[in-house]
């Protein structure tokens, strides 16, 4: 992980130091609401429901152990015992006071953690492969680049007062888990005939209001390039993105306007004038940043554990955690493991002081002291002995966090939606728990197979409803609460937006439609088939037709002719 | 009087901005004796300014810096215009005058400006941050005079510091 030098720690204390000022002034009325809005976003400070909410950015999603330590202090001591990961590597507390915020974000400068730049109209933290370094079909790790990032957005002068906010995602595999065509800016790192390192570049993807997948502005960007040429991107986007209205003032709106065409040509004509110049990167601090990523000291292991083998014939239910929460690693004899978040009955995402705790012992004890966290809410410890798994599932099963359903249908992505989110038009976690209770045997669920199942309780999308296999968003319709859904949506290499299938329903008839949906899948499959390929092979018509019968105008019309 | 940062320091300032009727002729606005800013289209529109030495031009966030570039050798002020804090695109403006175009006169930066993007005002490039008249007392002034200096060694290139911190200084893994 990359480790604070002075310079980073003297930063993030000066941050520290002028936030505490800001808040003082506030409360001193010298600073008015409207003009204290945006500091205080930009230290991750949302007013919400019931209270201010903090979140803290986790760099690309890395996390050491002590620093979980201090997210299990800060959820004893200034919260109620808990908190929530988001798919934006993210951490939430929901009941932190305001007042106590400058001693929060002091606390957390200790372990190097901040708020910085986690909401306001600003660069946003970076996201890449949760298992970066460590997965197999890694081509180049993007954690080196990440860093990179983070420090040239962090405070940087000229873009803090975007059109809007701004999100920057990377991946180094052939399989890509970052969703970064989902992103302001995706970077998919890449080496070129001659085998350098640069980027191919997508600009104008995002959720929300207005889905829509990135367009490829360039095809390779030298390494050494990299923040000149995002520093173009988002001098175009800053001045003439849109500034009169909130919901076209993304960059993707002013790509389309102008066409991905013209918005190159902009972008590299103002590159031509700072290409070469003083921001383009060094070998000397890339290799200052890439030492910080490199191997852990690994022992030399047979490729497979005689009793790691053994003990998943002894038992069914390590078996099966194994099947879903132990991912293959690049070195022999090691294992990746997913803790899930994802327990009937708690939020997705969301996790207490006394499993915080857990979590960074397990780290300690098995991983290197190291943690990731997915986009999907859950927690990765990437290198463990295979000869510890056992002992790390009893350890973690304990602790309500071995739940075997990664990447199965009640491993969902559900944002806090009208429970604590201000911006809801409907409550999303209550949905997330009837269709978890809906789907609660495991034998079924194992059955279903993969099914990616995402929540939003609002347009804004922080659930990823668009890219889940099973999208549902939660609507308004004259002050009530409905849920519409889409299928066929996917994330990765192909990702791909769902389709509504057709009204909204209640919230007490979700679980009815999504069981139908599953079914009808069934019905239809072909042995080992996923449901998002049968969706894609038969099309939505044989869903639509099972969960609205002929009720629905669309399909009459479609039947008709 | 209006308050000028300059330099670090509070100065009074005797130049006045000069705000057209709306749907003024820009050829013929009249612009008075004393030190006017006024917007880009009357001063392009009126090339005998240039000659007066104590009128500047003003850039809105819609105007194009590149417009001035061929006189920016000339020019001792050029102002920036700031509608409402929120808008950021003067940040890009000053940038760009300063790096690319090479402006070295005074950027003074008007309008919603406010202590606390006083920093990021600064490293943009802007010499004089020029906050609306009866914002803030003089003591609020002076104490604003602390964030200019917010972060010590911020990470970027930019208009104050002509080299990102790996160029500044040679770091080493802690
Ligand atoms: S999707 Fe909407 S309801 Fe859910 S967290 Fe985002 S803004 Fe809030």
């Amino acid at each position: 992980m990359y480790r604070y030098d002075d310079y980073d720690q003297q930063l993030v204390d000066e941050r520290v130091a002028q936030f505490t000022d800001q808040t003082r002034r506030y409360f001193a009325g010298e600073l008015t609401e409207e003009e204290f809005l945006p500091l205080r976003l930009q230290n991750g400070i949302y007013i919400q429901r019931h209270a201010p909410m903090l979140r803290l950015a986790i760099p690309y999603g890395n996390l050491r152990a002590d620093q979980v330590r201090m997210y299990g202090h800060i959820a004893r001591t200034y919260d109620r015992g808990y908190g929530h990961f988001t798919t934006r590597h993210n951490m939430q507390f929901n009941w932190c006071e305001l007042e106590k915020m400058p001693e929060i974000l002091a606390k957390l400068a200790t372990v190097q953690l901040h708020a910085i730049q986690t909401s306001g109209n600003c660069i946003r933290n970076t996201s890449t492969d949760p298992f970066a370094g460590v997965a197999e079909d890694e081509r180049i790790d993007p954690r080196p680049w990440c860093e990179l990032i983070r420090q040239w957005s962090t405070f940087h002068p000229e873009f803090a007062y975007l059109p809007r906010k701004f999100k920057i995602a990377v991946n180094g595999a052939e399989e890509d888990r970052a969703v970064i065509r989902c992103h302001d800016i995706g970077l998919e790192l890449i080496k070129n005939d001659a085998g350098e390192t640069g980027f191919r570049i997508f600009v104008g993807g995002g959720l929300g209001r207005t889905p829509i997948i990135g367009e490829e502005i360039a095809s390779f960007v030298p390494w050494q390039h990299l923040l000149t040429y995002c520093e173009s991107i988002l001098r175009v986007y800053n001045r003439f993105g849109r500034r009169d209205n909130k919901f076209k003032a993304r960059i993707k709106i002013i790509v389309k306007s102008l066409g991905i065409d013209e918005f190159r040509r902009r972008v590299e004509a103002d590159w031509a004038h700072f290409k070469d110049g003083p921001s383009t990167l060094t070998q000397q601090e890339l290799d200052r940043v890439a030492a910080c990523f490199v191997d852990p000291d690994y022992k030399t292991l047979p490729k497979t554990d005689a009793g790691y083998v053994q003990a998943q014939a002894d038992s069914k239910p390590f078996a099966a955690w194994v099947k879903r929460n132990v991912r293959g690693h690049k070195r022999p004899g090691y294992a990746s493991v997913v803790l899930s978040l994802k327990k009937t009955g708690v939020p997705p995402g969301d996790v207490t002081d006394a499993q915080l705790d857990l979590i960074a012992d397990l780290a300690d004890r098995y991983s290197f002291g190291e943690v990731r966290i997915t986009h999907e809410q859950n927690v990765v410890l990437a290198d463990v002995e295979q000869s510890a798994l056992f002992a790390l599932w009893e350890q973690a099963r304990a602790g309500g966090l071995a739940t075997p359903n990664i990447g199965l249908l009640t491993d969902m992505i559900c944002c806090p939606g009208g429970d604590f989110c201000s911006l809801a038009n409907a409550k999303s976690i209550p949905i997330a728990e009837a269709v978890q209770r809906r789907f609660d045997d495991l034998d079924y669920l194992h059955d279903i197979g993969e099914l990616e199942l995402n929540i939003s309780g609002c347009m804004n999308a922080c659930g990823h409803h668009h890219v889940g296999h099973i999208g549902i968003l939660g609507v308004d319709k004259n002050g009530e609460e409905w849920y519409q859904i889409t299928i066929g949506g996917r994330q990765g290499n192909l990702t791909h937006l769902g389709k509504v299938i057709g009204p909204s329903f209640a919230a007490a008839d979700v679980p009815d439609v999504i069981e139908t949906l599953v079914n009808t899948y069934v019905a239809h499959r072909h042995e080992g088939e996923r449901f998002i390929d049968t969706v894609h092979r038969i099309g939505a018509d044989p869903f639509k037709q099972a969960v609205y019968g002929d009720k629905t105008p669309a399909q009459r019309k479609v039947a008709n002719g | 009087m209006a308050k000028l940062i300059k330099n670090q320091q509070i100065l009074d300032d005797t130049w006045q901005v000069l705000t057209p009727e709306d749907g003024a002729d820009a050829a013929t606005v009249a612009v008075p004796a004393g030190q006017w800013i006024v917007p880009l289209a009357v001063w392009q529109a009126q090339p005998a300014l240039a000659a007066r030495g104590d009128v500047a031009p003003l850039l809105e966030g819609a105007d194009d810096p590149a417009d001035l570039a061929d006189q920016l050798g000339t020019l001792s002020l050029v102002a920036v215009n700031f509608p409402r804090f929120a808008d950021g695109r003067g940040y890009s403006i000053a940038t760009l005058l300063r790096s690319r175009y090479g402006y070295t006169g005074e950027l003074r930066a008007i309008g919603d400006v406010l202590r606390d993007q006083f920093n990021y005002f600064t490293r943009c490039g802007f010499d004089a941050l020029q906050p609306p008249v009866d914002k803030y007392t003089d003591a609020q002034l002076g104490a604003a005079l602390a964030s200019l200096k917010d972060f010590t060694d911020p990470y970027q290139a930019s208009a104050t510091f002509r080299d990102p911190l790996f160029r500044r200084h040679a770091r080493h893994a802690a």
